[in-house]
């Protein structure tokens, strides 16, 4: 095919997530309204917050394209600089969703309490999972890269790219399906 | 991912005698061991699946009857469905996705040899997880239903086979069945969905020089279709289960209806799964029916393309019919009829098919040999079933029909009349390439005859005992209900097809021992695995052919074209070590997963999930570090 072997086993696992997060998300969606008790979504929601929090995803998105391509042009020490950068993006998003849910969970919405807890608190704590292995693998790309492992640091760096980008684009979807559809 | 500078080749062990004893085989990475290793699991599977089915028709053999009780019942109608579908027929199809796909591509392995021993280890301890059960229960049956382990009871899954919530849930299940259950299929799925991704790069990818699409074999193009259902099919059933799971551990409401939840949540994505999973179960044998017809007829594949790209189209059309299982649920006459339209337009790709099979073996030079016989079985056989699910596909007829024992006759034409005996074929017609000796002929034709005679002795009359009425999974009938004779007549069917397997198995391993000497190409075939030795040797290929045709091997021998050719001069041979890392990964997924189903039951699951999520890094990150590959 002339895809390197790895960004392929990439893509089609990707495809995979699509169908996972999509049951999630058509979970959500299915369940939308149907809570008998609140707390409801527009009793807890800070759409503040929650901009800020996909502003700095969205922001560490750029910070990998920019990795992306100091690895190809070979600059290893910018490419490890941006994946830093990266990581510090996803660990800030990793906190802003600790506070949010246990911000909720104060406000009384646990994954007990309605449909819209189990729905919301099971899809976006998948994603922050997403999000953490992310960051994880972004640390040992950065250590691989940095010790010589890599036999091709261009490639493998796009590779763990496309996975940043597909949990961004996930977010963009339970940003807009989740939170900002409440306020329509 | 990659690999430093300094990488130690092994030499081309293919030259020399392979590696033996037991630590070789659990380090093993060639993807002909592992297709072995599947294979030999799936028939172990496929014995106790069938003793399983042969129990349940013992107790129905007569009314009244009390051979096994109504619990025990339950737990083997559900093992038998379970053990048949994901550790019966998709591991025997595994085993020749490993073995014949990078044969049939010229390619000397897949291309992530490491995670296709993940995904068999994998397999297996799901595998065990579903099957240990039988040997704990009796030791806990009797344990005080008031004591904390009271769970353990009942441990044998026994929700059915497509696990209906609320059925599954706490309140109404509240043994550790179902949570074996539960972890046994999201490992098999993880195995399952490992090995797709590896088959896809690997069909894409590694394709010898010359191979373009249209030249590959229907059965590398049956498994790419597959693939493709696998690894976007399993992600539906992944958040069913772990929906499930929420519900059983941490007290959510996905599938309780007092809370809100809705038990249509889990049909609609147990069935957006389990409908492109009856095509994973069927393309396979598709496929290896596309190579037998034509070899046996001496004649190519009647209107190939039309073959692979009807193969295509079912496998799309799968993904939007999954409804049609629902029809008694209420959907409303919209959606019955957009399903109903759906689910009869896949008997048109499916039609075009067994045309194509008709027309391929019509006027050709036939030779009726134990792979052909299947193979013609295969075609008369699936018909059956397939005209039986166009009926199904009618919600009016669907609603009479709907958990009867017709349904049980439609079901077991296509996945035994049609899935098995397409494997059949298949291991009739490759055994003589993996072990470089044909499979008894003379009794494979007597194991034929007696598997078709038991086989429509058993799921024939069903059809008439389900239009009569007679409902699935009830463990017993009262006298008087006219379903006497018919129900002793599939239990003695049932003995006659165990009868069947029992002498292929026999003959299986006599065979493997003291079977006719059998060429590089027994049969005259067409695709690239009969130009590799019998069996083939550990690198596969001394060089890489080229291929200028859809039958490169037929061509070279037959002509017109030159079919394939091999470059000059010694090829690098580069093979990868044996690596134990896929066994440790294995089992640490396989200890997270079963023992976090068991959160609620001891501290002591904690520590396993640590062991687990431990054993996980460590064979990941030292994977990752291992030279040579």
């Amino acid at each position: 095919m002339g895809v390197d072997n790895y960004k392929l086993a990439m893509w089609t696992f990707l495809g995979s997530e699509c169908f996972f997060f999509g049951s999630l998300i058509g979970t959500y969606m299915s369940y939308r309204g149907k809570s008998l008790t609140g707390p409801y979504p527009l009793d807890v929601f800070d759409p503040a917050v929650t901009s800020i929090s996909t502003f700095d995803l969205l922001a560490s998105s750029l910070f990998m394209v920019l990795a992306v391509h100091y690895a190809k042009m070979g600059d290893i020490n910018k490419m490890l600089a941006w994946i830093g950068a990266t990581m510090v993006g996803g660990l800030i998003f990793l906190g802003f969703q600790y506070y949010e849910f246990s911000h909720f969970v104060h406000e009384g919405l646990t994954l007990k309490s309605n449909l819209f807890g189990a729905t919301f608190y099971v899809l976006t704590g998948f994603h922050g999972t997403h999000v953490a292995v992310g960051v994880l693998l972004l640390g040992s790309l950065g250590w691989a890269a940095k010790r010589g492992h890599l036999a091709n640091v261009g490639e493998t760096t796009e590779v763990i790219g496309l996975y940043w980008h597909f949990v961004d684009v996930v977010w963009i979807a339970i940003f807009t399906l989740v939170y900002l559809l409440e306020y329509t | 991912m990659a690999t430093p500078a300094a990488v130690p080749h092994t030499p081309a062990v293919g030259h020399s005698a392979s590696p033996s004893g037991l630590w070789s085989w659990l380090t093993t990475v060639d993807h002909k061991r592992i297709g072995i290793l599947y294979g030999l699991s799936a028939l172990a599977f496929f014995v106790l699946g069938g003793v399983e089915g042969l129990i349940l028709r013992s107790q129905l053999a007569v009314p009244n009857n009390d051979l096994v009780s109504a619990p025990l019942y339950n737990a083997l109608f559900t093992m038998h469905g379970t053990t048949m579908i994901f550790l019966g027929v998709m591991p025997f199809s595994a085993a020749f996705f490993n073995y014949m796909l990078p044969l049939q591509i010229g390619a000397r392995d897949v291309v992530f040899p490491r995670l296709n021993a993940f995904s068999y280890w994998l397999f297996l301890f799901g595998a065990l997880v579903l099957n240990v059960p039988f040997l704990i229960q009796p030791f806990t049956h009797g344990i005080d239903p008031s004591s904390a382990l009271a769970p353990l009871t009942r441990v044998i899954p026994d929700g059915g086979w497509f696990g209906y919530a609320p059925l599954t849930t706490k309140e109404f299940s509240p043994y550790l069945s179902i949570d074996f259950w539960i972890a046994g299929l999201q490992i098999l799925g993880i195995a399952s969905m490992a090995a797709g991704f590896n088959f896809i790069v690997t069909i894409l990818n590694m394709r010898a020089p010359g191979m373009t699409f249209l030249r590959m074999p229907v059965f590398t193009w049956m498994t790419l279709v597959v693939q493709f259902l696998v690894v976007l099919s399993f992600p539906c059933i992944t958040v069913a289960l772990i929906l499930l799971l929420m519900d059983r551990l941490f007290g959510t409401h996905f599938y309780i209806p007092s809370a809100g939840g809705d038990p249509l949540l889990w049909q609609h994505l147990f069935w957006l799964f389990g409908h492109p999973e009856v095509y994973i179960l069927i393309l396979p044998a598709m496929g290896i029916v596309s190579e037998v017809l034509p070899t046996f007829s001496r004649k190519p594949l009647f209107g190939a393309p039309f073959v692979i790209f009807s193969g295509i189209t079912i496998g799309l059309l799968g993904f939007g019919v999954w409804a049609h299982h629902m029809f008694t649920t209420g959907l409303g006459a919209a959606a019955d009829a957009a399903f109903s339209v759906t689910t009869m337009l896949i008997a048109i790709p499916t039609g075009v098919k067994i045309f194509n099979w008709i027309f391929t073996v019509w006027g050709g030079q036939i030779r009726l040999t134990t792979a052909m016989l299947f193979s013609l079985g295969f075609v008369g056989m699936f018909t059956m079933g397939g005209l039986s699910g166009i009926m199904h596909s009618s919600p009016p007829v669907d609603l009479q029909q709907q958990d009867s024992y017709f349904v049980v006759a439609h079901f077991h034409y296509v996945l035994f009349g049609g899935a098995i005996f397409g494997l059949f074929s298949g291991i009739y017609y490759w055994f003589p390439k993996m072990s470089g000796r044909f499979l008894d002929e003379g009794m494979g034709k007597i194991v034929f005859g007696t598997v078709l005679l038991g086989f429509n002795l058993t799921f024939f009359p069903m059809h008439f005992v389900g239009a009569w009425g007679m409902p699935r999974r009830i463990y017993t009938y009262d006298e008087g209900m006219g379903w006497e004779q018919i129900n002793l007549l599939e239990t003695i069917g049932a003995f006659i097809l165990a009868f069947g397997v029992l002498l292929f198995i026999i003959s299986f391993f006599r065979s493997m021992k003291n079977g006719l000497p059998a060429g590089d190409n027994p049969w005259d075939a067409s695709s690239l695995e009969w130009i590799t030795t019998s069996p083939p040797a550990v690198h596969n290929f001394d060089k890489t052919p080229t291929v200028y045709s859809d039958r490169p091997v037929w061509e070279k021998n037959h002509g017109p074209g030159p079919g394939y050719s091999l470059p000059e001069g010694d090829e690098h041979i580069h093979l990868p070590p044996p690596s134990i890392k896929p066994l440790i990964g294995a089992v640490g997924v396989g200890l997270f997963l079963t023992s976090f189903v068991m959160l609620n039951l001891t501290n002591l699951a904690l520590a396993v999930t640590a062991l687990g999520l431990a054993l996980i890094f460590y064979s990941f990150y030292t994977w990752f570090l291992e030279p040579g590959h």
